[in-house]
């Protein structure tokens, strides 16, 4: 076996085993930090599909920024009791359920179906993550998406501030 | 190329188990006597805690954190860009000072409206 | 297999040396913080164990080994005690993309002096990672229970997190010169004297700023700050686990200045200082004279960090908000526009 599969074996595993402590820890904050080393476990995926640009912002912006902002908002929402934030049954929860089986399976039958096995990259491949391509690429082929999420950031800025700013003046 | 990053994750292993060592070691190192309620309660300067610490908060924490998240992204979209900068020359340069006026003026319109005022 | 062996080892060695170095230089960071503060305040300072108290840091590290562990009732003990680790745990961490030279030859092995010397984006790998070093202030705050921690442990990541924002972008224009996020790339870019600083005076002044500024060094350490929060967010930590975030504080600056000696004052690099030993690529003593020109580079700013401890007074939190995001984030968009520009013009 080569470096990579022993390494993707790991990482899927602790994906898996963060992704699960998410969802079933009483504690949101527990849950918040399982999330952030998720977001570590696929970090490292990406690394093994040699996208190390990827990689690196999954840590800075995900890790990093977003999660600043929940766990803020779960240690200072003070939710109290874990018995609230337990939960009766649901219909939703069935169907969630039954959602995910329906996944696996199709995921099952779409690996077993056609087993591809593990393919090397090609050394060509191996530059398409880095940073120097990604920035050749973002600013020639994709030059018009890329001005489109200056728009989208611009209206997510302006959103939050009215957000935040509606609720100040009611409690004023 | 993933060979190389294995001594990274080696490294970043290395430190965490260094810091878990040292709280292990200094458990059986330091004693473990004399834990009376008093000694035990949350530090207020001698006067006795009454409610919990974990109250609600200023929105302001939660607004830096949200502009954060949003000029944060933005940045990230300047690194590919500011090593490539030579070779994608007036095109790039151009496009950025787009991206980067509009990011401004989302700035500007921030500044404004006061949400940055710590008062 | 035989290599394979060799290089592990190598590697072993090297993450040893880097641990070790580290504590040792927190230790006499210490010893000289609290000198440099006796002379500056007319005192004599540590003076009693060994020579010229030399060995007052180890004897402290000794004391808070042997400290009774104090965990609060009402604090969660698994996150008060993550904490710490996660702080220091950070701190070392980004070493392993760190270069302190080029490289050297060992019976026919290329050793670097780095622990991972081809990470492609090391840089981001620094400021992924210290941007995660704020959950271990924020945790120690929150899981203390207390009302100074929780306070502390809220404005450092606030205060970090703004300050986050200065450093990548002060970042960006060295990034333009160099064209490279990889660390030991961006110091040979510099070669022969075509330091950064000279072309980013701007950017520098900003980073250092935001170094204080993550490190939480005065006029910055709102989040300690000592006459309002008790002891910030370690109010509740005692015994080693306070040791922790007392050497992931002095490791933090120990990275800062290394990261403003590799990215603006040209790393090992010494105009004619090479050709003039006569030293040729890949000597070993080659790469222990690149060692010490790091280090020695990195001496002046670390007297810096601690002379700006105990010459200024800290800010209040509403004015180091408005500097970091109404003076320092405008000034580095400014400082990217000008380089734009200057470079295109001289394309």
């Amino acid at each position: 076996m080569s470096t990579t599969v022993i390494l993707f074996s790991i990482l899927a595993i602790a994906a898996i085993a963060t992704g699960v402590s998410v969802i079933i820890n009483k504690n949101p904050v527990a849950s918040a930090m399982s999330l952030i080393l998720h977001f570590f476990a696929l970090a490292g995926l990406y690394l093994t599909l040699n996208a190390q640009f990827l990689a690196a912002i999954q840590i800075l912006v995900y890790a990093g920024a977003i999660m600043v902002l929940v766990v803020f908002v779960v240690m200072l929402l003070n939710l109290g009791k874990e018995s609230a934030l337990t939960e009766r049954f649901n219909p939703r929860t069935g169907i969630a359920v039954s959602m995910g089986v329906l996944l696996i399976a199709q995921l099952a039958i779409a690996f077993f179906g056609q087993p591809t096995g593990y393919n090397q990259l090609s050394d060509k491949a191996a530059l398409n993550g880095t940073a120097e391509s990604i920035g050749t690429v973002l600013f020639t082929e994709y030059l018009f998406p890329f001005e489109a999420i200056s728009l989208l950031l611009l209206v997510a800025i302006v959103g939050s501030i009215l957000l935040a700013k509606k609720q100040q003046k009611e409690s004023v | 190329m993933i060979d190389s990053y294995i001594p990274l994750i080696i490294m970043v292993s290395v430190g965490f188990l260094f810091g878990l060592s040292n709280i292990v070691l200094a458990q059986f190192l330091g004693p473990r006597k004399n834990k009376t309620k008093v000694k035990l309660e949350p530090y207020e300067c001698g006067i006795e805690p009454t409610t919990s610490a974990r109250e609600r908060f200023s929105i302001k924490f939660y607004m830096t954190a949200m502009l954060f998240i949003l000029f944060d992204i933005e940045i990230v979209f300047m690194y590919p860009w500011a090593i490539q900068f030579k070779e994608l020359g007036m095109v790039g340069f151009i496009a950025m000072n787009l991206f980067m006026i509009l990011l401004f003026a989302g700035f500007i319109y921030v500044i404004k409206k006061g949400a940055l005022q710590w008062r | 297999m035989e290599q394979w062996l060799v290089q592990s080892l190598v590697l072993g060695l090297k993450m040893f040396l880097i641990v070790n170095g580290l504590l040792i230089a927190a230790a006499y960071l210490v010893y000289f913080e609290r000198k440099i503060s006796a002379w500056i305040q007319n005192r004599i300072g540590p003076n009693r164990v060994g020579p010229l108290g030399l060995f007052q840091s180890f004897a402290d590290v000794f004391k808070l080994y042997l400290k009774e562990d104090i965990i609060p009732t009402l604090a969660n003990k698994g996150f008060h005690a993550i904490a710490p680790v996660i702080s220091i745990g950070i701190a070392i961490a980004v070493y392993a993309v760190i270069p302190f030279g080029e490289y050297f030859y060992l019976g026919g092995e290329k050793v670097y002096l780095s622990i991972a010397p081809h990470i492609n984006v090391g840089l981001l790998f620094i400021l992924g990672m210290s941007s995660v070093g704020v959950y271990g202030l924020t945790l120690a705050g929150w899981s203390s229970n207390n009302k100074y921690s929780l306070l502390g442990g809220l404005r450092s990541s606030a205060q970090m997190i703004s300050y986050e924002l200065s450093m990548g972008l002060s970042l960006i224009g060295v990034l333009m010169i160099s064209g490279s996020l990889d660390l030991m790339q961006i110091v040979q870019s510099q070669t022969g004297g075509q330091w950064n600083i000279f072309f980013q005076p701007l950017g520098f002044i900003i980073f250092l700023v935001s170094a204080f500024a993550e490190t939480n060094r005065t006029p910055f350490d709102l989040p300690e700050a000592e006459p309002e929060l008790v002891g910030g967010y370690h109010t509740e930590y005692s015994g080693m686990k306070f040791g922790l975030f007392f050497l992931a504080e002095y490791v933090n600056m120990v990275t800062a200045c290394a990261m403003m000696v590799l990215l603006f004052f040209g790393g090992w690099d010494v105009p004619f200082l090479y050709e003039t030993l006569g030293l040729e690529q890949g000597s070993v003593l080659r790469a222990l004279v690149q060692f010490g020109v790091v280090v020695g580079k990195m001496i002046p700013f670390l007297f810096l960090f601690i002379q700006t401890r105990w010459s200024l007074p800290r800010f209040r939190y509403d004015q180091l908000m408005s500097l970091g995001w109404k003076v320092m984030l405008p000034l580095a968009l400014a400082n990217i526009a000008v380089t734009g520009i200057i470079m295109m013009i001289f394309q």
